[in-house]
């Protein structure tokens, strides 16, 4: 078995404060960590690994400080690191990077071996756009599994699996073949407590760097010039303003309530 | 088990002490591994914080180098606060700006994993998110240490334990009762954010130059004592209290931190900043007669798990860093003749005793409990200090010599001619 | 920025192909989700401004009964697929014979529902079209100069908001969250356009097969629905107390969710958390009881149109982006207000839809 996650690191989105005097984002200070669900990825991809045997490989694309990240995820199992890095993504929007992850991830499967499957998070914290794991999985053109609850019967002979997804209005459990590219929910698993031996092998495990150098990219598919999207402006939502505090005891309180909730109500 | 986690050394808590002691073994080619609970070296490690440079001598081949450290010290003031006042006297001295410096404002954070990366860079093996939770033993002797995590026990010939103010370890192992409540302060500190050159012309310095207030008084009642220190692009503020007045008194130290901060002798240092972090902490301060038993067969206790900390000059980083080294050394000479018993590793004791650390700790041993019985020395001369400098240099009419009579008066007032000169007596051989 | 205007002949020549505005119906079992008919109301006004049409897009098995829906709420055309292999969503086969579509009618602007759905098919289309896409948008203008697409979306958490455009590539393609726009009847409805299209796509083609749905158990919600929703946190209490949380969502015709502590301790499925690592509303109505606010929950729900929050610490960060403050025990509050409304003889006013 091999398992080939797309992990990120990301700014703690809940310690990105706002200047609203210049309407920009003070990031600095704030400490970047794995994006949530990809622990949850890894995770999964590290028990399957340790019934079936196998490995686990996990890539991102970032600049140097993402080697963080991508220690975390070796700390959590994962056998293989590799850090996709080169000034010529700098600014990409998402089908640039998921044309930049997918050369990458082709070269890891040069590297490394044929994947059986891909794992990315639900959506990263910063961007929150959910685009990446579905791009890479149409350049990869092999079945796309967002939203993953649970991964069942994977049988890596028959090469398929059981595959349960939130939807709209509920769940359903598709069956798919391998290789297949999931994104997952929080809910798929409980994050355990990872072996020492295994920090051990992680700590002394050197992080493989990949770059325009060793990658056959297209230039003309990469980074802020090459990306369909551009941002034209950025600024701060206005802030939400602590509003009315309604005073009085319990019952002049539910009064008071009442009436503001008059728009959602009619009389029987 | 086969696949036994076997090393020659295992550090516990990568702090000062354990990553000095890191640097110098692995520089010796010794088999080390360094477990720390955070989830990096420095995560949740808290200091005022200036560090001396002094003991980076033979851990590191230049300092501060690359290091991150943020200005270096040239004016030290110390300050005694009354409700609307401070008396307060400084040294400021050129020398300071010679290199190599004396001694730096740094974050621990950064400091740390700094120093965390020097070590790795000399060969040692620094687990983090692992937390250390009893020695493992046989026969009396510490052969290795059980950690939190599946599969967690490792195996070494000799434990430095370097877990810092709550060890675990020197309280495992016995060789510390537990710490009294009158022997540990809790520290709050907050980084309150400024512009390098707010604070360049508020502290009147250059450059990278620094300064440092240390500040106690009846402002505080007598319990406390706090800090400025400046960063790059912040200052320190912090405000440290024994934690049996705490329990006692009942005292928020997150309330103290807020009243000295509209102190008016600070309110307008720190004007217009933003906090941007706030951290507690504890300093073991209970001294020479709290410390534990150094060594035992197969281990040794470094830093402020050894209580290693000057409460007086507010040196404890140094000490740990001093200490991290001896052992290390000590380790390297028991290795030759292959004995880490107790005996072996005093040699450890005997480093300390030769040098600064426990000179120094020795020197201040009555210092701690001083303060505590003798409130007066914090509460009421700091009041009539203020009271004094306040007739000395109102200009009001009033002569001199006529003011000296009232403070005079005041003073025999409040404490009694008698008990002032014992009391300036004792804090003289303590201090002195 | 100007550059970006500065388009070549043969790139403008290239752009001037795509026309109209176009909008994805989505339907499950054949019926329509309402944010499709919103993204239809918008699109009729975006439309007017460029002064060009709206192409309603349905694929499934049974879906021409949409047509009429689509007329009335703006469309000009319906194109549809209706085949047995579109019986159910799944995204390879949708993902074919959308781009198709597209690459055959090339619309200039396609707007998506940001549902579960929407946002797995709108990726690996715009992947497969290579062309932009801006996710979970909340704002959709026509930039006057250039008659590109403006699109807004919060990032970070709702921390910042971004103007994006897709100057080069068309269609120009965005994802809105439910709820943002208003659906609008238009008043008089043409009889539009139907265009009907085939695919060569047969089951055996596709890998992944469906074996088990399950609709809207207790294990799922989909709480960006709703527009009135009741929240409870840790300071609930305990589960049973929770039921007042439930009568009050009821009563007012919403439903109930909670906080990521409450679900830690068990009073709420996680299916039910809002917040960071749960669901993000934009509820018209949030009440919030016994939840301190934490900014991991407040992205979740900040938006939301009337924020009243009930706790007892007044300094509670909830407040801070509340447009009602209560200070007082939510579990003495909460059942006064539910027998309130009831001595009232208050009920929800009926949706629309
Ligand atoms: C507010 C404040 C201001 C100070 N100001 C100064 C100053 O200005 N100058 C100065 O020189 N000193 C100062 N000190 C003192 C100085 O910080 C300490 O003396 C110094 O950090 C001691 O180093 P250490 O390595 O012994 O312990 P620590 O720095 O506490 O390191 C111990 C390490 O062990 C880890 N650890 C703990 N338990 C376990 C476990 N069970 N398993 C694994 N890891 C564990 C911890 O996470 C930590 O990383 C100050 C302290 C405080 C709190
Ligand atoms: C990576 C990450 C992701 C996270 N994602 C989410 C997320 O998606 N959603 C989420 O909600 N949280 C999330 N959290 C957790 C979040 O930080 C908070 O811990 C959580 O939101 C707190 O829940 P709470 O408000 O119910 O509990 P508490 O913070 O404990 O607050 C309880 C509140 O109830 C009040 N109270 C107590 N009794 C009463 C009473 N009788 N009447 C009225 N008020 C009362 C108290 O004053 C207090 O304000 C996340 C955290 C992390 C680190
Ligand atoms: N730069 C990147 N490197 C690796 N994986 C990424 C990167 N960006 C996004 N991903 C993956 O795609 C998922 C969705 O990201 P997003 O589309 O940005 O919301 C993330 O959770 C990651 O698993």
């Amino acid at each position: 078995m091999h398992a080939l996650v797309f992990i990120k690191q990301v700014p703690d989105a809940s310690q990105v404060r706002v200047n609203y005097e210049t309407g920009t984002l003070i990031r600095e200070g704030v400490p970047a960590i794995l994006n949530p669900f990809e622990a949850h990825a890894v995770e999964e991809a590290v028990r399957l690994r340790e019934e079936y045997g196998g490995k686990v490989t996990v890539i991102t694309m970032g600049p140097p400080q993402a080697t963080e990240a991508l220690k975390e995820c070796l700390s959590r199992g994962a056998d293989k690191a590799y850090l996709l890095s080169d000034r010529v993504f700098a600014g990409s929007d998402t089908l640039a990077t998921s044309y930049a992850l997918y050369e990458g991830a082709r070269k890891v499967i040069e590297l490394e071996g044929e994947v059986d499957l891909f794992f990315a998070g639900k959506q990263a914290i910063d961007g929150d756009t959910a685009q990446t794991g579905p791009g890479i999985a149409t350049r990869f053109d092999i079945p796309l599994v967002t939203y993953l609850m649970k991964l069942d019967n994977v049988d890596f002979d028959k090469k398929q699996a059981l595959a349960t997804r939130l939807t709209e209005f509920g769940q359903e459990t598709l069956q798919v073949p391998l290789p297949a590219f999931f994104t997952v929910e929080e809910t798929l698993n409980e994050l355990s407590h990872a072996p020492l031996p295994w920090l051990i092998k992680a700590a002394k495990t050197k992080i493989e760097m990949l770059s325009s150098e060793n990658v056959n990219l297209d230039r003309e598919q990469c980074g802020l010039r090459h990306s369909p999207t551009k941002v034209k402006k950025a600024f701060t939502p206005e802030k939400r303003q602590r509003g009315e505090t309604l005073t009085g005891s319990v019952e002049e309180l539910s009064q008071k309530t009442s009436h503001i909730l008059i728009p959602f109500l009619k009389k029987d | 088990m086969s696949s036994k986690l076997k090393y020659d050394v295992i550090i516990v808590g990568a702090g000062p002490a354990g990553l000095s002691a890191a640097i110098v073994l692995a520089k010796a080619g010794v088999k080390v591994i360094v477990l720390e609970r955070g989830k990096f070296p420095g995560s949740k490690n808290v200091m005022g914080g200036v560090f001396y440079s002094d003991c980076m001598k033979d851990v590191v081949d230049e300092f501060p180098g690359k290091a991150p450290v943020e200005r270096h010290i040239i004016d030290q003031r110390m300050w005694i606060l009354d409700a609307h006042s401070s008396v307060g006297f400084n040294h400021k001295n050129e020398l300071f700006n010679e290199k190599p410096y004396n001694c730096h404002t740094v974050f621990r954070a950064k400091f740390d994993r700094w120093l965390a990366g020097e070590a790795e860079k000399a060969g040692a093996l620094i687990i983090n998110n692992t937390v250390v939770r009893a020695p493992l033993m046989e026969n009396g002797k510490v052969i290795g240490v059980k950690t939190d995590r599946p599969q967690g026990d490792v195996f070494a010939n000799c434990v430095i334990a370097s877990d810092g103010v709550n060890s675990l370890f020197a309280k495992a192992m016995g060789l510390r009762k537990k710490i009294k409540p009158e022997s540990v302060a809790i520290a709050v500190k907050e980084v309150i954010g400024l512009d390098e050159n707010v604070i360049n012309d508020r502290f009147n310095i250059k450059g990278d130059e620094g300064v440092t207030i240390e500040m106690t008084g009846s402002y505080f009642n007598g319990e406390t004592m706090a800090f400025l220190y400046t960063n790059k692009k912040s200052v320190s503020l912090g405000v440290g209290m024994v934690l049996k007045d705490v329990l006692k008194n009942k005292l928020n130290p997150n309330d103290l931190i807020e009243q000295l901060k509209k102190h008016p002798s600070v309110a307008p240092l720190i004007e217009g900043g933003e906090t941007k972090e706030f951290l507690a902490h504890l300093i073991p301060e209970g001294g020479y007669k709290e410390m534990p038993k150094l060594v035992g067969n197969g281990v040794m206790i470094a830093g402020d798990s050894a209580m290693m900390v000057d409460a007086i000059h507010r040196e404890g980083s140094n000490l740990a860093i001093t200490s991290g080294k001896f052992a290390a050394e000590t380790y390297l000479e028991a290795a030759k003749k292959g004995d880490f018993s107790e005996k072996s590793l005093s040699l450890y004791v005997t480093k300390l005793q030769n040098s600064f650390v426990l000179k120094d700790l020795k020197k201040y041993k009555g210092v701690p409990d001083l303060l505590q019985t003798n409130k007066r020395l914090l509460q009421q001369y700091p009041k009539l200090l203020n009271q004094a400098a306040f007739e000395m240099l109102n200009v009001d009419g009033v002569p001199i010599k006529d003011k000296e009579k009232l403070i005079w008066k005041s003073v025999k007032k409040e404490i009694g001619i008698g008990h002032l000169v014992k009391d300036l007596f004792k804090l003289w051989r303590n201090m002195a | 920025m100007a550059k970006v205007n500065e388009l070549t002949e043969k790139e403008k020549e290239a752009l001037s192909l795509y026309k109209n505005i176009w909008v994805f119906v989505e339907q499950t079992g054949g019926v329509a989700h309402s944010v499709s008919f919103e993204l239809l109301t918008k699109a009729r006004e975006l439309a007017d401004k460029l002064g060009c049409q709206v192409g309603a897009v349905s694929i499934g098995k049974s879906v021409s009964h949409l047509a009429k829906e689509a007329f009335r709420f703006g469309a000009d055309m319906f194109y549809i697929i209706e085949e047995d292999v579109f019986k159910d969503y799944r995204t390879e086969p949708f993902r074919d014979a959308l781009s198709g579509l597209v690459r055959k009618y090339k619309p200039e602007i396609f707007l998506i529902g940001a549902t579960t759905q929407g946002r797995d098919l709108s990726g690996t289309v715009a992947t497969e079209l290579r062309t932009g896409l801006t996710a979970d948008t909340t704002k959709q203008e026509i930039d006057p100069e250039t008659g590109n697409l403006m699109m807004t979306r919060p990032t970070f958490g709702g921390s910042l908001m971004a103007t994006i455009i897709c100057p080069k590539d068309r269609p120009q393609m965005s994802t809105v969250r439910p709820g943002v726009f208003k659906a609008v009847p238009v008043e008089q409805p043409k009889e539009g356009e139907i265009i009907r299209e085939k695919t060569n796509i047969t089951e055996d083609q596709i890998v992944k097969k469906i074996l088990k749905k399950v609709v809207s158990s207790e294990g799922n919600i989909n709480l960006g629905f709703y527009d009135v929703i009741v929240a409870g946190g840790k300071g609930m209490g305990n589960k049973e107390n929770f039921n007042m949380i439930k009568e009050l969502a009821a009563l007012l015709g919403g439903t109930w969710a909670g906080s990521r502590k409450a679900v830690e301790l068990g009073y709420v499925p996680q299916s039910r958390q809002v917040g960071q690592t749960g669901q993000t509303v934009h509820s018209k109505l949030y009440i919030a009881c016994g939840i301190s606010g934490a900014i991991q929950h407040l992205v979740g729900m900040q938006t939301s149109d009337i924020i009243i929050s009930i706790n007892v610490d007044e300094e509670a960060p909830v407040f801070d982006v509340s447009t009602y403050c209560i200070v007082e025990d939510a579990i003495k509050f909460v059942p006064r207000l539910i027998s309130e409304l009831k001595e009232q003889k208050l009920t929800p006013v009926k949706n629309e839809q």
